[in-house]
């Protein structure tokens, strides 16, 4: 989660990520943001992020970006 | 005689008058209501006797607010995009060197105008379309027209922290699409699909493309982008035939792997302009749309697109897309250091220079940064003519193409936007405790670093400093604090060892 948390401070050091839960609708994660996080999370988590995933529900909150790593990981 | 971009719509209203011309998620209008709208709002503009001076538009990206920028010109002004989103201080700045005759605002915008502090009368759009139409004042005015005379003006970042507004005349508009036409010859079947913000150049294509061919214009719902496994679904449901995006977007899509999932039917005519476009996710889009004709093109705003490539072979995706050969009725110089031109066939790299009909007018209120730019062919001392100097460095290739290396300055090109690192250096003038600052682009992980000396600072202080000033695509990523600053033998800071160390 710290490592996740780094990521999303780098993009933008003044929003609260360990609050905000809607990222994407308020506009604080556009596609800028996203394509960096999508690699950044591959490269730090060693993990590919399928495309069918890459919709809001997976990236409103850190929680949730969390969440989906932690499928990945198990190997869903 | 075409002499404005108005006898484009003018003709294409009698011809298609029915048909949609711009669309977006909450409004449709067809070319007979673009047309009459814009007449409205032309008639009471023509009121204000402002004759070739700028109306801004103050409004959300929308199709009114393409009809908002037509309408200034049919009532003798050029009209400035205003990007609604930008900091109250970099607005304001723009506003001074503008100097607009009047403000042009949306429903929802009413509270930001309201704080905006402006020496100018402001009007809604949506009440200027319901004023009579006064054919005989806009006649007048279509006669005076010449195409020389400005159509847009477009602010883009200034490295002293000032932006520049460049002034495009309508003959650079006109020429471009007359070019259009011989090469792709749209029709009225074709749907472009907008991506670029209409603050941008890039979306001239979705503004001006359906008035000179009578096609339509759909403007793509921003958010889609972010997630384009929708955005291709969006593309089929609309029937796009023809984009013209920057890399990015393009980008995007292909590092997110959505044409696998879902792949666009009706593209025909995929066009990408702005910053260089990766050859690997080129290479990707070409295997999910194989038929559609791709096509760099290139120029800076104040030439808009110069120069250009048909991608017409196969790349590998570590070699470098060309910027091909100049639009028509438009020519490049390739200039070395010593002014002495680079031909096809010779070595070595130099400054691409334009001339031709798709130069800008200069930058306006700024006579100073337009005589450093569009200066005297030097090759020419027969007579006046006017290049631009890109500070892009070129070459060509053994087939004679123009190649891209990289900028002579410290510009960048970061998702398609156009940033002077020095305007981010100059925003961080006001933040106390900062003594030298220094910024550095890193693009292979698309961040800017911000290094800085004086007194250690907290990160979210330094980007709320930074962020009253500057557009989101201005913001550093990374704050790097620096015992001292390095620097080379002149005393200039050592821009290339920090890029080593820290990039």
């Amino acid at each position: 989660m710290e490592e996740l948390m780094e990521i999303l401070e780098d993009m933008n050091p003044e929003v609260d990520y360990e609050t905000s839960q809607n990222l994407v609708d308020d506009g604080i994660l556009t596609s800028f943001e996203l394509v960096v996080l999508v690699t950044q999370i591959s490269d730090a988590f060693g993990v590919t992020i399928p495309p069918a995933w890459i919709v809001p529900e997976n990236f409103n909150s850190a929680a949730a970006i969390m969440a989906m790593i932690t499928r990945l990981e198990e190997g869903e | 005689m075409v002499k404005s971009v108005l006898d484009y719509l003018e003709n294409t209203a009698s011809l298609y008058g029915e048909r949609w011309a711009y669309r977006d998620a909450k409004e449709a209008f067809t070319f007979g209501q673009v047309r009459s709208m814009a007449r409205r709002e032309g008639t009471f503009i023509a009121g204000l006797k402002a004759w070739n001076r700028p109306v801004a538009v103050f409004m959300e990206k929308s199709a009114s607010m393409m009809i908002g920028f037509l309408g200034a010109v049919y009532g003798g002004c050029c009209y400035c995009p205003l990007d609604i989103s930008m900091p109250k201080d970099r607005l304001s700045v723009i506003l001074k060197t503008l100097d607009p005759a009047a403000v042009i605002y949306g429903r929802g915008q009413e509270e930001q105008i309201r704080n905006m502090d402006l020496s100018c009368p402001v009007f809604m759009f949506e009440e200027l379309c319901l004023k009579e139409e006064d054919p005989g004042i806009l006649e007048e005015i279509r006669r005076r027209r010449t195409d020389l005379d400005p159509l847009y003006i477009l602010f883009t970042s200034g490295s002293t922290g000032v932006p520049k507004g460049v002034v495009v005349s309508h003959r650079v508009i006109i020429n471009n699409m007359e070019w259009l036409e011989e090469e792709y010859g749209f029709g009225p079947e074709d749907v472009m699909g907008n991506q670029a913000p209409l603050y941008f150049d890039v979306s001239d294509h979705d503004v001006y493309c359906p008035l000179k061919f009578g096609c339509s214009t759909v403007i793509i719902p921003p958010e889609l982008f972010t997630f384009p496994v929708r955005l291709m679904a969006f593309l089929n449901k609309e029937r796009v035939t023809g984009i013209f995006w920057v890399p990015f977007a393009l980008c995007t899509a292909a590092n997110l792997r959505a044409l696998e999932v879902e792949t666009p039917k009706y593209l025909k005519y995929i066009f990408f302009a702005g910053e260089v476009m990766p050859l690997k996710q080129l290479n990707y889009w070409r295997r999910f749309v194989p038929d559609a004709c791709y096509c760099n093109m290139y120029g800076p705003t104040e030439t808009y697109v110069c120069t250009y490539f048909n991608v017409d072979r196969e790349f590998e995706d570590d070699e470098t897309l060309p910027i091909g050969r100049p639009c028509g009725n438009v020519d490049i110089l390739v200039l070395d250091e010593k002014d002495r031109q680079i031909l096809p066939g010779d070595q070595g790299e130099g400054e691409l220079c334009v001339k031709g009909c798709a130069l800008a007018l200069g930058y306006y209120h700024d006579p100073e940064r337009t005589g450093a730019r569009f200066v005297q062919n030097p090759q020419n001392p027969h007579y006046p003519e006017r290049i631009y100097r890109t500070g892009d460095l070129v070459s060509y290739n053994e087939r004679g193409e123009l190649v891209y290396h990289d900028r002579m300055d410290l510009q960048i090109k970061r998702l398609g936007y156009r940033i002077e690192l020095g305007e981010i250096e100059a925003a961080s003038a006001g933040i106390a405790g900062i003594r030298d600052r220094a910024c550095v682009y890193d693009p292979s992980r698309q961040m800017i670093l911000f290094f800085y000396t004086g007194k250690k600072l907290e990160k979210r202080e330094l980007s709320a400093g930074l962020s009253a000033k500057l557009p989101k695509y201005m913001m550093p990523n990374r704050y790097i604090y620096l015992e001292e600053m390095p620097r080379n033998q002149n005393g200039k800071i050592d821009r290339k060892r920090l890029k080593e160390q820290y990039g």
